[in-house]
């Protein structure tokens, strides 16, 4: 994994509430055996139509969402199948931070595992998000700060380990493999 | 009880700058989301460190079809194939137990798991699937987890995790009759919502719950993740035991006594702290069945799809599904009946739906299929003759797989089609594009499948 320090960019906004993890990736597409090629099967039944053309009036779709790193979505983000899949597609697509006021647990450790940082903010600040889409925002990982374009900055959570394998691009198998002398230690106390 | 097998399966235990690293006594395996997980391996030259904890099926690509699982004839979906192909490749290769296309103790991951004795109170157990929560029923730390950490378990069979907060749902009173488990379940989610278990292991509680046989508390762990939690468990007893009780892979002689002793010191001790509890009345459900997009969205069958004016996202989920706000739930048309999933497909659940068709017709125009949760569930429904009752009623029976319930195999709903689905989700598309979800327990579907519209069981119910 790349070490991930800032993400600046302007933000692209889905409003949706309980946006899942079908919606993020259709359950046909999982059927891949890489993890490369799902950004453009991202929010496919939203973005295509049955013709395979984009619909214009789907919020990613339009000119101003071109190139935006940052995704807002309504709250509980990623809800619903553990499929990894999900943060795959999203950075395939390009984006590397989603935010929201509630991000579901399994989307959000998925998303850790691959460097797509999950960033939960108060209800306050992702209303503002949520008005103002293309906003220049720029999230600082070491600091873990939002920064806002009305000078805002707000503080997120996230949980340290996962903060230093961002910076470092840790790789956390490696880390797993380093404890081996203690997994063989369990398993000779625990008879396992 | 969740602390109790937490903390006796801390290799490493967490500290302020590193999660647990937790060592994991079950780890099942399907075909969707271990591809990547073995390239990772490859890439890196490392085996399956234990191959003696690891257990491989298919389930969620595999068709239902008899002559495309037993007669020869080709899968249909292309990707399907290569994804079972890819499964038996890495199996072989790797020295992994897999439980193949034709085999008989093949099926659903999550019921063959305690099916065959595998999953017991007090293990930890993952699967690349976020029903793994299902297993808690059995008193296991049950929980899903994405591609890259089925990697993890693969190489080393531990996994790197944050302890969760604890949630007691306390479900007490009777469920009336014609109210299943299923019911209940998706009354603790429309009450909780889907996201009130985030963050949260969920112990189910109660004096309800004792009474619910291990395929009602299947169902009940089953959709655990539906409102948002990590696992949900419900603690042993003997209900549980007597489950276990001579099952292949549960332990036999001397080693069951042990067993037996281990698993009675794991309920939760009186006067234990939870970090929030619930109260849930049972006595006051109806059957319940969803009306949106996804399983929060319910009502009881009697109610009214509600109104939310103003709210744009609620009345996009209306749009959806072609329900107007106010509308009686009940009568709404169907076009498919679902019959099957982890949620539902044990063979109690095979045995109330056959009660309410036995005698009766799948109404003309309506597609109902009835996909057993395994291939020894089938053979058992086999024997008391459920499948003649099912065939002779008009619906299809099949062999063992997810089916409808995610749509990859083949078996989908077509645009603009209302199902009503004993599976556990009704998100947007699931069961095909443009699929209308209605999800509901088994006697709901079944009753429904015979009148061809939204009807409540009790009305068909001897």
């Amino acid at each position: 994994m790349e070490p991930v320090k800032t993400i600046r960019s302007r933000t692209a906004v889905l409003p949706n509430s309980n946006i899942d993890t079908d919606q993020i990736i259709p359950a046909r597409f999982l059927t891949t055996t890489t993890r490369e090629g799902l950004g453009k099967h991202l929010f496919n039944e939203w973005r295509y139509d049955a013709n395979g053309a984009l619909r214009p009036d789907f919020a990613l779709n339009k000119p101003e969402a071109q190139g935006c790193r940052i995704l807002v979505g309504g709250r509980n983000f990623g809800c619903g199948s553990s499929r990894e899949h999900a943060p795959w597609a999203l950075l395939d697509y390009g984006f590397r931070a989603v935010i929201s006021t509630e991000i579901a647990d399994i989307f959000r450790n998925n998303s850790l595992k691959n460097g797509l940082v999950p960033i939960v903010v108060d209800e306050d600040t992702a209303r503002w998000l949520i008005e103002h889409p293309g906003a220049e925002v720029e999230v600082d990982i070491a600091n873990a700060t939002l920064s806002l374009p009305t000078g805002a900055k707000v503080t997120f959570p996230i949980e340290g380990f996962a903060r230093y394998c961002l910076l470092n691009g840790v790789d956390e198998l490696g880390f797993l493999l380093d404890r081996m002398p203690q997994i063989q230690a369990y398993e000779r106390s625990h008879h396992v | 009880m969740f602390e109790k097998v937490w903390k006796r399966h801390e290799v490493v235990a967490e500290t302020a700058d590193t999660p647990a690293v937790l060592f994991i006594d079950l780890h099942l395996i399907h075909e969707v989301t271990s591809p990547q997980a073995f390239s990772v391996l490859r890439a890196r030259g490392l085996p399956v460190r234990r191959t003696d904890l690891t257990l491989a099926t298919m389930d969620h690509s595999t068709p239902t079809r008899t002559e495309q699982v037993f007669g020869g004839a080709p899968i249909s979906v292309e990707s399907a194939a290569k994804q079972v192909r890819e499964l038996e490749i890495n199996c072989a290769a790797f020295g992994v137990e897999l439980l193949g296309l034709r085999h008989d103790q093949r099926g659903i991951v999550h019921v063959i798991g305690p099916e065959l004795g595998a999953t017991q109170p007090g293990k930890t157990v993952v699967c690349g699937d976020s029903h793994t929560s299902t297993h808690g029923a059995l008193g296991a730390l049950a929980f899903g987890i994405g591609t890259t950490e089925v990697g993890h378990v693969l190489a080393t069979q531990c996994l790197l995790q944050r302890k969760p907060r604890t949630l007691a749902i306390n479900v007490s009173g009777v469920l009336k009759r014609g109210v299943t488990a299923k019911d209940l379940v998706l009354g603790i989610i429309g009450k909780i919502g889907v996201s009130g278990g985030t963050g949260y292991v969920i112990e189910f509680r109660g004096e309800t719950v004792r009474s619910l046989d291990m395929d009602e508390r299947m169902t009940v762990c089953n959709m655990s993740i539906e409102a948002g939690a990590r696992a949900g468990m419900v603690a042993p007893d003997d209900t549980t035991y007597a489950y276990l009780k001579g099952r292949p892979r549960a332990p036999h002689g001397a080693d069951w006594e042990r067993a037996l002793e281990s698993w009675r010191a794991l309920p939760t001790d009186a006067g234990a702290k939870f970090d929030k509890e619930v109260g849930i009345d049972a006595s006051s459900l109806e059957p319940m069945i969803t009306y949106g997009t996804h399983p929060g969205m319910v009502i009881p069958i009697t109610a009214c799809v509600p109104e939310r004016k103003g709210d744009a996202i609620f009345e996009k989920s209306l749009a959806y599904m072609g329900l107007q706000a106010g509308q009686p739930i009940k009568d709404q048309p169907v076009n498919v009946v679902f019959v099957g999933s982890c949620t539902t497909s044990r063979l109690s659940d095979l045995r109330s739906a056959a009660g309410v068709l036995r005698g009766r017709k799948v109404a003309k125009g309506v597609q109902m299929l009835v996909v057993p949760g395994s291939q020894q569930i089938k053979k058992a429904a086999e024997a008391e003759g459920l499948d003649r009752i099912f065939i002779e009623a008009g619906a299809e029976w099949r062999e063992s797989g997810c089916s409808m319930c995610p749509g990859m195999n083949g078996d989908l709903v077509g645009k603009g089609q209302y199902s009503v689905s004993t599976g556990n989700r009704n998100f947007e598309g699931r069961q095909g594009i443009g699929a209308r979800t209605l999800l509901a327990s088994p006697i709901t579907a079944a009753a429904s499948a015979v009148r061809g519209r939204v009807t409540d069981p009790r009305e068909l119910l001897g």
